[in-house]
């Protein structure tokens, strides 16, 4: 039973019409969005415009989605998740059922991977502070996202910006992981248990990183942790942050932000190794020469200042004896 | 209810009975008893037969539990994700009987307009987190499911993994089916951790038989011998939670 009513959901046919038993809003299905084990997701038309409407065949998935959506835009001010417009309850007449559905704004963009393939690698590192920057306020109310891997990012709007997608996973802190997905998840690396802390998101965070470099998906090893750490040292995007990552990896990070912190000094140092390829001794050497250039610089700036001074009101001087 | 303790049958098969009782009864009978029966099918390179899947339908059905048909490759998520899942359906069974005797006979999540019905959701999240866990995994060792073993053995140490994030307390126990000397053997006796199973898991040997039917029917009476044993020690009834219909 259950088996063809998931079925039927994945496959509402366009121009279905999802009308609501107890708000009476009408929604018409534009196309499938996507679908997972617990349910659809269709692009859909209604009086507010675009809506994103999830129907499952499981009360349970939609409420307790519905929950930690409700939870999300108590967080004011940040675009965590969509934002919820919508709950109720679909009579389908072609399995005479209801439906439990919800409606949340559609966020018009690109999955990560795509965005990063058509915009280049510099960009993940961006997307990630963003990203991490969402964590640490989700974490922040007491939450773990939990099932986080690329397919539920979304890159929007312009400047682009990273948001989270499919809270099916977010579980409170100190419980058990609702949903995860094994490549992401440090259990299955061994390397960590699946009680929400905000290291668990954190670990997703340096796997989204690695995966983005090793586009072909891997599978674990006998030693887990040398193995990504090898793969690490191995990308030259990689590289400058094997230590961050190592970290996130091993679960040292306590907060996002730390993480976030780190990532950053990485990025920055590595651009001034970049600049000089010198050992650092000789770096200050080469920067006090710098400086002082370009306080020689400024010093005939300033002389030439002066003479155009001087040349001026000469100028002027003679302008005034001419008349 | 908090007390409660959930109990289940986790069956993990690849195909159909060939001896003994129709195992669609056999979890008709768990289920009288308070157990619910989970299965989960294991698919080779090609595709199950019909009879198998029908049977394996069959059993989750008449078991109150879930069923899940997947390649061995994907076992450990949907072990899981199965056990997760008919926890999950089982207590709501119990919160929407609640909810009857609260709001009248006719009552159910359904009939409560959504904005209401979350609260009800929180309380069974609560439960599903705290409430204790009984899960005796029944596997099938006969003919194919030899070579799936040691994706067997996994998907298990991933359960355990699982299930001991929560904040409630587990006990496990193992059988395969058929035995050495019947229709099923102990490999593991009630424990909160599944580690222990690597040291008996590789001894096994399979068999011809696939005795599913009296499989369910001595992992149904493990349990009744537990629960008796505990009443006789402690004189009190133990609570568990009932499936009941949603």
């Amino acid at each position: 039973m259950n088996h063809t009513l998931k079925n039927h959901l994945c496959k509402l046919s366009v121009g279905t019409v999802v009308v609501g038993k107890w708000h009476h809003h009408a929604y018409k299905i534009i196309k499938l969005l996507g679908n997972g084990a617990n349910g659809a997701v269709y692009l859909a038309e209604s009086k507010r415009g675009l809506v994103a409407i999830k129907v499952s065949d499981s009360n349970t998935t939609i409420l307790s989605e519905v929950n930690v959506l409700k939870r999300f835009s108590k967080v004011q001010g940040v675009a965590l998740g969509p934002s919820l417009l919508d709950v109720d309850d679909w009579f389908d007449p072609s399995v005479n059922r209801l439906i439990p559905f919800y409606v949340m704004e559609y966020i018009r963009g690109e999955e990560f991977f795509t965005f990063i393939k058509k915009r280049g690698k510099e960009w993940i590192i961006i997307l990630m502070l963003q990203l991490l920057s969402s964590l640490e306020k989700l974490h922040k109310e007491g939450w773990v996202f939990g099932d986080l891997k690329p397919e539920n990012l979304l890159v929007a709007g312009m400047p682009p910006t990273i948001r989270l997608l499919d809270v099916g996973g977010t579980t409170l802190q100190g419980r058990a992981i609702k949903e995860f997905t094994e490549f992401y998840d440090r259990g299955y690396w061994g390397l960590g248990s699946r009680k929400a802390d905000p290291a668990y998101d954190l670990f997703a965070v340096a796997m989204i990183m690695i995966h983005a470099c090793y586009p072909r998906k891997f599978e674990r090893k006998e030693n887990a942790r040398q193995q990504l750490s090898e793969m690490i040292q191995a990308d030259a995007t990689l590289r400058k942050y094997h230590k961050v990552l190592m970290k996130a990896i091993d679960g040292t990070y306590k907060q996002a932000i730390e993480m976030k912190r780190d990532l950053v000094a990485a990025l920055h140092h590595n651009d001034l190794l970049k600049k000089e390829s010198q050992p650092p001794l000789r770096k200050t050497r080469n920067q006090r020469k710098m400086q002082r250039k370009a306080k020689k610089r400024g010093g005939i700036v300033e002389t030439a200042v002066i003479v155009a001074t001087l040349l001026f009101a000469y100028v002027l001087y003679l302008y005034g004896q001419v008349l | 209810m908090r007390k409660g303790t959930l109990r289940q049958i986790l069956l993990i098969t690849d195909g159909c009975s060939n001896h003994g009782e129709d195992p669609i009864a056999m979890a008709a009978l768990a289920k009288e008893q308070g157990i619910t029966v989970n299965v989960i099918g294991v698919l080779d390179q090609d595709t199950i037969d019909e009879n198998g899947l029908r049977e394996i339908e069959g059993i989750a059905m008449a078991g109150g539990g879930v069923s899940q048909v997947v390649y061995a490759k994907q076992l450990s998520q949907t072990v899981q994700m199965v056990t997760r899942k008919a926890m999950t359906q089982t207590l709501q069974g119990v919160v929407n009987k609640e909810l009857k005797q609260i709001l009248g006979s006719n009552a159910s999540l359904e009939d409560l307009p959504p904005e209401k019905r979350g609260e009800v959701m929180e309380v069974v999240d609560e439960l599903g987190e705290t409430v204790e866990l009984e899960v005796l995994i029944l596997i099938d060792t006969s003919g194919s499911m030899k070579t799936k073993l040691p994706t067997v053995k996994e998907a298990l140490f991933d359960l355990s993994l699982s299930l001991n994030a929560r904040i409630g307390d587990n006990q496990f126990s193992v059988f395969v089916f058929p035995g050495k000397h019947g229709n099923t053997e102990k490999v593991l006796d009630w424990t909160p951790n599944l580690e222990s199973l690597s040291s008996v898991f590789p001894k096994l040997t399979s068999g011809g038989l696939t005795p599913t039917g009296p499989a369910l029917r001595e992992a149904v009476a493990f349990y009744f011998e537990k629960k008796r044993s505990l009443r006789g020690l402690i004189s009190g009834d133990e609570s568990y939670f009932e499936e009941s219909s949603m």
